[in-house]
């Protein structure tokens, strides 16, 4: 096989692609946990002025709310609640 | 005799294991099916289960196995001469490590890839569930203790390694910056780890930090470990993509260059062995050579710690079943080879017998210093590198290796504090601070209360680590072993390992218990007498189940 620039290119994205497998596969899991746990934090700040506790940025945070909509239903399960805390929407 | 010739001999051992015996294992009793549907696939979610590659698999699973406790095991045992641990690694990891590495990723792929806890619970019973998590906080608490006790060692005697351990440390923080906040590519972030680590291990020499002997009250050792544990309880509490990932990865990278290097030498300069294959004149105060090898070299012969990597994480990732046989038995030749490469070091690296035996003066005193002395004489001599920065190369190999153990162990022991908060109720120990100041105090209150005020006798309690991390091994092959008889398969492969295990551990507890008796050593026989305890619990669990296993036979039959 001749070596070419292809070849050299093809050779280099493997190697990296091992070694991003080697640097985060045994911590992926652990790492993930640690973002949601981060991303709980958030949700909760953002929809804190629906459970009554006051926030100071809720001007802004209301902007947020349809976006993160789509993970309101995991967030309040993994929370311990089994239906929507919210009297106005209910997504169960 | 030369070093060659039992470099090859050992490495052949190892590879006919790896060929054949594995081979029927895998076919025979563990029975791999390649169209199992493991659990990396059936529950495939790219976090905690991904199909991965088989090779890099292996990587991950040999380098989270291979530390710092396959150097120093073989290293302390070599005072028996280099017969006895030379055959014990490699029978050992042939017949023992390779079949209890392998068949806990193979049971715990077969159940849902639970961990080796859980299955004990659900395989033998929840009695063995508690145990096994005594077993697992015992080991810890010993392994953070003795390490700390190690590396505490080397920085002493080794002042050159003081500046590349410590420094490697804002290297690896650095890492962890630039790939998560600079995204940088990693192949270049790699060659900047591994030029840093090599640049720092140069520079060591020249810049020596040594620690004065006395630090006010404290000794030189024990202002070390002080220092050590303050590390690792900050170390612990930072997120693991900031310091552990980075040092993890910079560690597998140096086990494999570490590895390379050692062999090529021993390859080139052809070392006689010094040592005496069987020493007929130990020093005085040595224990019996039986049953006290066998649980001197835990790590590179077999160890339980092992079967926890397996089927915590690595079963999680399977591709395919088949792939276990590479996987697990090939990680633990992986490790058997850097034993290997420790119990050469330490018997042919030096120019006459009595430069050995007075490094081996008495038990315990060869072990970690000795493998660096003796591998750095072979690594001068081979690859022409400077004696200084050789020693200072293996010292810190040493170092990180049990730096990182450190780290991961006392993570675990705090997750164990704030699991019995949970179950107990107790509100403050599920907090991360409180945990973790209960998790360092644990260990420091044994590597001083075993080590004396000045920390420097904690080595003692290297045997009584080896003898629980057999006893975790035993209930693991006490899963394996249950399992293949509910699926009427032959257990004696499993079993045999397991009864020697049992035999070997508690007479080495009976004898140690009688020496710390005699030297009026009262805080290690407490501890001695708790490790018997849970070995017999362990023993009656072993058996109960057995004689259960062979009721449900017979009434089966009729």
């Amino acid at each position: 096989m001749p070596l070419d620039r292809h070849t050299i290119a093809d050779w280099l994205r493997k190697a990296t692609y091992v070694a991003e497998e080697v640097y985060s596969a045994p911590y992926r899991s652990a790492i993930a946990r640690a973002k949601r746990d981060e991303d709980d934090l958030f949700m909760l700040m953002v929809f804190s002025e629906m459970m009554g506790v006051p926030n100071p940025a809720s001007y802004y945070t209301l902007e947020l709310q349809p976006l993160l909509l789509e993970r309101f239903h995991d967030w309040h399960k993994r929370m311990g609640m089994e239906h929507s805390p919210l009297d106005h929407f209910k997504c169960c | 005799m030369s070093a060659i010739v039992l470099m090859l001999v050992g490495l052949g051992g190892l590879a006919l294991g790896f060929i054949f015996y594995s081979k029927f294992i895998a076919e025979k009793i563990y029975q791999l099916d390649p169209d199992f549907k493991t659990p990396a696939h059936e529950f495939e979610d790219g976090v905690d289960y991904v199909p991965t590659n088989k090779f890099i698999l292996w990587g991950h699973h040999f380098t989270s196995v291979a530390g710092a406790a396959p150097i120093v095991g073989p290293a302390v045992a070599v005072i028996w001469g280099w017969g006895p641990a030379f055959l014990w690694v490699i029978l050992g990891t042939i017949f023992f490590a390779g079949v209890h590495d392998f068949g806990a990723i193979w049971a715990s792929a077969r159940n849902k890839a639970k961990s080796m806890g859980a299955l004990t619970g659900d395989v033998v019973s929840a009695r063995a569930r508690s145990i096994f998590m005594i077993v697992i906080f015992l080991v810890l608490l010993m392994v953070n203790a003795v390490f700390a006790v190690v590396i505490a060692g080397l920085l002493i005697s080794y002042p050159s390694a003081v500046l590349p351990v410590w420094g490697i440390i804002l290297v690896a923080l650095l890492i962890g910056q630039l790939i998560y906040r600079q995204k940088m590519n990693l192949m270049a972030v790699s060659i900047f780890g591994v030029i840093a680590l090599y640049a720092l291990i140069f520079i060591g020499p020249s810049v020596p930090l040594e620690m004065p002997s006395e630090v006010g009250f404290l000794s030189g050792t024990a202002t070390w470990i002080i220092i050590l544990f303050a590390y690792a309880f900050v170390a612990s509490m930072l997120p693991v993509w900031v310091l552990l990932q980075p040092r993890d990865y910079i560690n597998g990278i140096q086990l494999f260059i570490g590895l390379g290097v050692m062999y090529l030498a021993v390859l080139l300069l052809n070392p006689s062995m010094v040592a005496p294959m069987v020493n007929e004149s130990v020093p005085e105060g040595t224990p019996s050579m039986i049953p006290l090898l066998f649980v001197t070299i835990a790590c590179g012969a077999i160890s339980g710690f092992h079967g926890l990597v397996s089927s915590g994480t690595t079963s999680k990732q399977l591709n395919k079943e088949t792939d276990a046989r590479f996987v697990g038995y090939f990680g633990a030749v992986g490790e058997g080879t850097l034993a290997l490469a420790a119990i050469i070091a330490a018997t042919a690296g030096f120019a006459t017998l009595a430069e050995w035996e007075s490094l081996y003066a008495s038990f315990g005193a060869g072990g970690v210093g000795a493998f660096v002395e003796g591998g750095a004489y072979i690594i001068s001599g081979g690859l022409g590198l400077s004696q200084e920065v050789s020693a200072t190369l293996l010292a810190v190999m040493a170092c990180l290796f049990a730096g990182t153990t450190m780290d991961t162990g006392v993570r675990l022991q705090r997750y164990i504090f704030q699991e019995w908060g949970q179950i107990y109720g107790i509100d403050w120990m599920k907090k991360n601070i409180p945990a973790t100041v209960l998790a360092v105090g644990a260990c420091m209150l044994l590597a001083f209360g075993a080590g004396g005020p000045d920390g420097d006798g904690g080595m003692l309690i290297w045997p009584l680590f080896g003898t629980t991390n057999q006893l975790l091994a035993g209930l693991t092959l006490l899963v394996i072993s249950v399992m293949l008889v509910r699926l009427g398969r032959p257990m004696i492969y499993t079993l045999v390992p397991l009864v020697f295990l049992l035999v070997m551990t508690i007479s080495a507890l009976l004898v140690q218990l009688v020496d710390f008796y005699n030297d009026g050593n009262w805080f290690l026989l407490f501890l001695d007498v708790v490790v018997l305890v849970a070995a017999i619990l362990v023993a009656l669990e072993c058996t109960s189940t057995l004689m259960r296993l062979r009721r449900e036979a017979k009434t089966q039959e009729s």
